[in-house]
């Protein structure tokens, strides 16, 4: 347990460090943020007694370390520097043996089993056994620096203090000498302090974060409290966006670069659409970012390429995603740049439409098969078949992430209402459907022009969405009624 | 074997021939059969009044060279560095020549004057060298200690140079003084210098895993746990004591305290624990060696053995180099 009050202190007069106050309890990772002069790594200094303090205390399990001696401190707290050059080769061995130093007593100091086998279990754990007797020098940066995690391993401290740790290594070489440190504090109970450069990463490996600003604490908390767009951009200057990570409840940032030039007017109107027989496609020059549920690409990207395969009613096929994708391939179009879905309505009935607002131009296009239309409500075990409506909203406009939810859920709504216009009944209840059982929808923004923040039925967006989905469901429904024979 | 047994065992054999053949060869040939029986008298005068002393002072000389350097260059992380590189050579140079320069002999003292003049010299400057690289920076960071030697060694030897410039006769005196020689000292300075390097070079051993530590730089020793502002302070003290001592008896011999620690390292490693006591034995049989051929090669006169050192030194170091460097690259 570590406990710094009212910690003041630099290299000169004019102190870099100012009246710094925390506390990191027994196997906690405490990472320390901050833009470069911030003196974060000033911090670590005055605390492993590198520089001195001029006011405060460090508290090492509620001793003041000042009374410690150099040995006794080291038996306390190891320090894991970042990479440097040194002028004499030493073996792995040798140099992770340095790490019992403050252990050894006596004139000669016998080395002690003990001794061996903490470098044994250090060696081990950083997985650098083979290369003991190895010259150190002979090593990579990123072995080089395991040598050193092992020698502060070696030194069996409860304390572990890091100086950018990650400095110079391949993101491979970081997650392993990160999840090596964070593996050794949860298991052996090792309090860890580390600076870091990356706040991403800081993010993801630490239990608090201490976000410094000019020599004092902008904020310490959990990383959801300390990662945040403006307290970011305030303490660094930078223009960020923050993010959940996909897997983990840790926040990451990104970098919004500054837009270099006006991007050029871009609008997408009907003439990018193709339809044939096989397929409906709409290919535009930049990317949109898109929210859909489609086969491939499905969720949030940018692409340049939509597609809508129509497949024979029969098609069945083990993987879908991977014929599909075959497909596209085949008839060139770029996979990490197009989303596609499939329906087995003809596309030549492919409704798309036009609708204009104040703010400018939005485009529907809808395939609809109703052959095995579903009550929502109602629709507990139900044998799945193909019949489906396809959907596709794109606004030649700028949308936040909410702006694409409440847009789905506005063209689902417009959806539901076209069915019932047209009464298509649930085949199994005989009461009205909401869809079929395997809808697609698919949400696309430009991105340029105007920002429109909603996309509710309350706002021109909404209303005109709204309006779009039901006006082409509906021709589209019609189109496959008589197409089909029904009318 | 272990690699340090057979280090430790190979340099005690080097240093045992070399002792052997210190004291066997010359213009008279001592067979090995005096050591044990005094029937000869003159083989026996000759052995144990002349050659020992000589070989012995020969090798604590070069001891005393080769473990400070092996010590200095591990403390201030410098492959270059040297028993010299502190300047307290330079001050018990100055000791010695103001001896010769002004013709001193304090009566007490007899022949031992210079001697005793050079270890005061070179006492007075590792004082002011080590104050006044703490006055500069309280905490002696190594490039204070190399630029505080520099400066300090720089204006000593200019000093030298002034008084090898106003010198008349002494001149040949002078300069073979500042070449270096062990010749005709006699007993009484292996007594004079054995306490220092005694002394010296246990400071130094008792720092051996301190200096490991400190070839990762002075920050990561804090943090492993050595209080390097105490150890540098003991290391230097221990190496200008037995840099000083062998200046004042012997003159300034080079090559030996920068080299033998290379040629160590080169071979055994660096580990500190072995590289200084490999180092003093290897230094001792190194400066034997060269002051056999020195006083052999061109018999019946004698060369200075700082001319020798360097030459025996450089090739044999050249090799080492080369061997490990091939060896490296394959």
């Amino acid at each position: 347990m570590l406990q710094v009050d009212n910690l003041t202190g630099g290299y000169g007069k004019e102190p870099i460090v100012k009246n710094i106050s925390f506390r990191v309890n027994k196997g906690e990772i405490l990472g320390i943020l901050g833009p470069n002069g911030s003196g974060k790594s000033t911090l670590l200094k005055i605390i492993s007694g590198i520089l001195p303090k001029q006011e405060g205390t460090v508290k090492i399990d509620g001793q003041d370390a000042a009374v410690y001696s150099q040995k006794q401190f080291a038996k306390k707290v190891a320090v894991l520097p970042q990479l440097h050059a040194h002028a004499f080769s030493h073996t792995v061995k040798d140099t992770v043996a340095l790490g019992r130093y403050p252990h050894q007593t006596g004139l000669f100091s016998s080395w002690s089993d003990v001794d061996e086998r903490a470098v044994t279990e250090a060696l081990a754990y950083t997985g650098i056994t083979r290369y003991k007797d190895t010259a150190i020098e002979l090593l990579s940066g990123g072995e080089q620096q395991r040598v050193f995690v092992a020698q502060a391993l070696a030194q069996e401290a409860p304390i572990l203090l890091l100086d950018e740790p990650t400095n110079h290594l391949d993101i491979a070489h970081q997650q392993q000498l990160l999840d090596t440190i964070r593996n050794h504090a949860v298991e052996k109970g090792v309090t860890v302090i580390s600076v870091f450069h990356d706040v991403n990463l800081a993010s993801l490996y630490c239990d608090r974060l201490l976000l410094m600003e000019q020599g004092e604490i902008a904020i310490i908390g959990e990383p959801q409290d300390v990662i945040r767009e403006t307290m970011i951009g305030k303490v660094y200057n930078a223009r960020v966006k923050t993010q959940p990570h996909p897997e983990l409840p840790k926040p990451q940032m990104t970098l919004l670069p500054e837009k270099s030039e006006e991007s050029e007017p871009f609008i997408v109107n009907k003439e990018h659409f193709t339809v044939s027989a096989e397929r409906v496609s709409l290919q535009v020059n930049q990317p949109l970012k898109t929210v859909s549920s489609a086969v491939v690409n499905a969720g949030l990207g940018w692409y340049r390429a939509f597609v809508n395969r129509h497949v024979d009613e029969n098609y069945n096929c083990d993987d879908v995603k991977a014929e599909m994708s075959a497909y596209l391939k085949q008839h060139g179009y770029p996979l990490s740049d197009t989303v596609g879905m499939m329906t087995a309505v003809t596309t030549e009935h492919a409704e798309i439409g036009e609708y204009e607002g104040d703010f400018g131009t939005i485009l529907v296009m809808v395939t609809a098969g109703v052959g095995n239309a579903v009550d929502v409500s109602q629709a507990l075990d139900r044998e799945r078949k193909i019949g489906t409506i396809n959907t596709w909203v794109i606004v030649n406009g700028q949308l936040p992430e909410e702006a694409f939810i409440q847009a789905m859920i506005t063209a689902t709504e417009a959806k539901t209402k076209a069915l019932q216009t047209e009464n298509i009944k649930d085949p199994l209840t005989g009461t009205i459907a909401t869809g079929t059982s395997t809808d697609s929808l698919l949400v696309a923004a430009t991105q340029v022009g105007e920002h429109l923040p909603y996309a509710g039925p309350i706002t021109p967006l909404g209303k005109l969405i709204g309006h779009g989905v039901y006006d082409c469901t509906v021709r589209a429904i019609r189109a496959y009624k008589i197409a089909k024979g029904w009318t | 074997m272990n690699k340090a047994a057979l280090a430790y065992i190979v340099s005690a054999a080097t240093l045992l021939v070399a002792v052997w053949l210190g004291v066997s060869i010359g213009t008279v040939k001592i067979p090995i059969s005096t050591f044990w029986d005094s029937s000869d008298t003159t083989a026996t005068n000759i052995l144990w009044k002349i050659r020992m002393p000589r070989v012995i002072l020969a090798g604590l000389v070069g001891a005393s060279l080769a473990i400070s350097g092996a010590a200095f260059q591990g403390l201030l992380k410098n492959p270059l560095a040297d028993p010299y590189t502190l300047g307290v050579s330079s001050g018990a140079s100055v000791g010695a020549v103001v001896t010769l320069f002004f013709g001193l002999s304090i009566p007490i003292l007899g022949t031992y004057t210079l001697p005793v003049f050079s270890m005061t010299g070179a006492a007075l400057t590792m004082f002011l060298v080590i104050g006044f690289a703490r006055l500069v920076d309280r905490s002696m960071k190594m490039e204070t200690i190399i630029l505080t030697g520099i400066i300090f060694g720089s204006f000593l030897g200019s000093v030298l140079s002034l008084m090898i410039a106003l010198t008349g006769e002494e001149l040949r005196q002078i300069i073979g003084w500042l070449l270096g020689s062990v010749s005709m000292r006699g007993w009484n300075y292996i007594l004079m210098v054995l306490p220092f390097v005694v002394i010296g070079s246990f400071i130094l051993w008792m720092n051996r895993r301190e200096l490991n530590a400190m070839l990762f730089g002075e920050e990561r020793a804090h943090h492993l746990g050595v209080n390097v502002k105490r150890r540098k302070f003991m290391i230097l003290i221990g190496g200008s004591i037995l840099t000083g001592s062998a200046v004042a008896v012997s003159g300034t011999i080079g090559f030996v305290g920068l080299v033998v620690p290379h040629m160590t390292r080169l071979m055994w490693g660096s580990d500190h624990r072995h590289l200084l006591t490999l180092s003093f034995m290897n230094g001792a049989s190194l400066l034997i060696i060269c002051d056999l051929v020195a006083r052999t090669i061109i018999s019946p006169s004698e060369l200075p053995v700082g001319v020798i050192t360097a030459f025996i030194g450089a090739p044999v170091f050249a090799y080492i180099f080369y061997r490990q460097r091939r060896k490296g690259a394959m």
